[in-house]
C-alpha cells in the first residue's frame, strides 16, 4: 500500500518532465502508437479548441488525508502546496467578472484547507449558479472539526461529487487504503441524513466510480444501477448519478502502471479504445483549470503535468477570458484517457 | 515461425480473420456481438458464463478477455473462481459420468 507521495518519496516520477518524457517515447515512438495529435489528423478531427467558458476547477492544494495508489495528483499528508487567500480572491473576482456557471472545488481534500469554509461562504455570494466539492468522503470522518461538514455542504447548497471506487469493501480499500470503505459509508449515511442525494432533494451528491487496477471502466449506466442497487441494499444508502472516469496516465497511476508492467498494455487499449465522437466533447473546451499558486491550466490532468495554458495570460491576476479563449489546448498522449470508449471526464462519460 | 503457438498479442489480431473471408467473417463478428449484448441474461451474467467455458475449452485468449471483460464489469474474484468451478465441474462431470460406460461394458463381458 502506498504510504507517501511520489514527491517525498524522491520518486523520479515526481518530475513532470519525466512523466513527459515517458508518453511521448516508447511505445509512442516512430513505427509504435500514433501520438494523439496525429491521431486526430488521420481521423481528420480538428484539436479540441475552447468553447464557452462555463467552468472553473480550483484545485485549493495538493494535501489531502488519503494516499491512493491511483491518484493522478499525487496529494497525501506530507503535501503543503495549499492556495492562499489573496489566489482565492483573484479566484473570486474571476467568477464576478465572467458568467462561469460552476466553480468545482478540488484538491487534494480541499476541506483541509484552512481558509476552504471562507471561500465556500464568498462563493456563494457571487452569482455562480453551481458549486461542486469533490469530497474523497473520509475527510468528513477523520478529525471531528469535520463531522459537521454534511450541514457545512447544505447551507451553502454544495454539490457534492464523492469518490467511491466501489460498492465493495475490497475494491475500494487496495485503491484507497484500507478502512477508507467504511468510512465512505459512515460519511455517505451522514450525507444522506441531511437530505443528499435523496431522490425528493435538491441537494446533489454524486459518486465517481474509477477502476481498482490497469482497465477501463464498463458502461456508466449499467455501474449506476449496480452501485444504487448494492448500497441501497446492503446500507441504505441513496445518491443522484454515478461518474464512471478513467484513470489516466500520470503521477500515482503512470507509477503503478510502469511497476506492473501494465503501461503498454494500458496505452494500447487507451488508443484502441479511441472513440472520435468524444472529442468534441472534451472537459478542455469548456473548463479552465487553476493550480494552488493561480496558474491557468487547460484541465486539472494538464496542471499535474505542468503543461500550462499556451497563452500569455498565464495567472489569475491578469485574467482575461478574451485572450484565453484564443488559446490552444495543450494535448499529450494521456488525453487518450478522456476520448477512449464512452469518454472520460470530471463529470463522468461525454458521448 | 513464431516461437510460441500461442502469443497475447495475436488476440489483438483477431478481427484479421476477416481479411481472407470477410463474409464469413464479418457474419461471425456481427453474431458474437449480438450475443454478449444486454437481453434475457445481464451482460454480467454472459461475461461469467463466458468465462467459465472459457476455461473449458482452455482458451488463453479468452481467458484474458473475459477475466478483463469481468474485472471491467465489478465482477469480483470470488465470482470469477466459482464460475471457474462451475466449467470444471461440468467438465470433470462429464468424464466421470462415462465411467458408468465403463462399468456396464465391464459387467456385460464379466462372470
Amino acid at each position: 500500500m502506498v504510504s507517501k507521495s511520489l514527491k517525498a518519496s524522491n520518486n523520479l516520477l515526481s518530475s513532470t518532465k519525466r512523466q513527459l518524457e515517458i508518453l511521448s517515447n516508447g511505445i509512442f515512438s516512430e513505427g509504435g502508437l500514433p501520438k494523439f495529435d496525429s491521431n486526430l489528423v488521420a481521423y481528420e478531427l480538428n484539436a479540441p479548441r475552447p468553447l464557452k467558458l462555463e467552468i472553473l476547477q480550483v484545485n485549493v492544494g495538493y494535501m489531502c488525508n488519503q494516499v491512493c495508489a491511483h491518484c493522478h495528483v499525487d496529494a497525501g499528508p506530507d503535501r503543503k502546496e495549499m492556495m492562499s487567500r489573496e489566489t482565492m480572491e483573484l479566484c473570486l473576482n474571476v467568477l464576478k467578472k465572467t458568467k462561469v456557471k460552476t466553480i468545482d472545488l478540488t484538491g487534494g481534500a480541499p476541506e483541509m484547507h484552512p481558509d476552504f469554509r471562507w471561500f465556500v461562504t464568498q462563493i456563494r455570494l457571487t452569482d455562480v449558479e453551481e458549486i461542486i466539492v469533490r469530497s474523497n468522503l473520509t475527510i468528513i470522518m477523520a478529525n471531528k472539526k469535520y463531522h459537521n461538514l454534511p450541514h457545512f455542504f447544505k447551507q451553502n447548497k454544495v454539490h457534492i461529487i464523492s469518490s467511491l471506487p466501489f460498492y465493495k469493501k475490497n475494491q475500494t480499500d487496495s485503491q484507497r487504503g484500507d478502512g477508507v470503505f467504511n468510512q465512505s459509508i459512515t460519511a455517505l449515511k451522514l450525507l444522506n441524513s441531511v437530505g443528499y442525494g435523496k431522490s425528493n432533494s435538491n441537494l446533489h451528491l454524486d459518486l465517481v466510480y474509477n477502476p481498482s487496477g490497469a482497465f477501463l471502466p464498463a458502461n456508466e449506466k449499467i455501474l449506476e444501477k449496480e452501485f444504487k442497487k448494492a448500497l441501497k441494499i446492503d446500507f441504505n444508502i441513496d445518491f443522484n448519478q454515478l461518474f464512471a472516469i478513467t484513470n489516466l496516465p500520470i503521477s500515482r497511476f503512470l507509477d503503478y502502471l510502469i511497476a506492473s508492467e501494465n503501461y503498454e498494455d494500458y496505452m494500447s487499449s487507451l488508443v484502441e479504445a479511441f472513440n472520435p465522437k468524444a472529442v468534441a466533447n472534451l472537459m478542455c473546451t469548456n473548463t479552465l483549470s487553476v493550480s494552488w499558486d493561480g496558474l491557468l491550466y487547460d484541465c486539472d490532468f494538464n496542471q499535474m503535468l505542468g503543461l500550462k495554458v499556451a497563452s500569455p495570460i498565464s495567472h489569475l491576476r491578469n485574467f482575461n477570458l478574451g485572450l484565453l479563449q484564443e488559446r490552444k489546448i495543450c494535448i499529450s498522449q494521456h488525453c487518450y484517457g478522456c476520448t477512449a470508449g464512452s469518454g472520460s471526464s470530471c463529470q463522468g462519460t461525454v458521448v | 515461425m513464431k516461437k510460441n503457438y500461442y502469443e497475447s498479442d495475436d488476440l489483438k489480431k483477431f478481427k484479421n480473420i476477416t481479411d481472407w473471408n470477410p463474409d464469413l467473417g464479418e457474419k461471425f463478428f456481427e453474431y458474437y456481438n449480438s450475443v454478449f449484448k444486454q437481453g434475457t441474461l445481464s451482460a454480467r451474467e454472459k461475461s461469467l458464463i463466458a468465462l467459465a467455458v472459457s476455461h473449458v475449452v482452455q482458451c488463453p485468449y479468452c481467458i484474458e478477455a473475459y477475466t478483463r471483460d469481468g474485472l471491467q464489469k465489478g465482477i469480483e474474484k470470488s465470482e470469477m473462481m466459482e464460475a471457474v468451478h462451475v466449467g470444471a465441474a461440468i467438465r470433470s462431470g462429464a468424464s466421470l459420468v462415462h465411467g458408468v460406460q465403463m462399468m456396464n461394458v465391464y459387467d456385460k463381458l464379466s462372470m
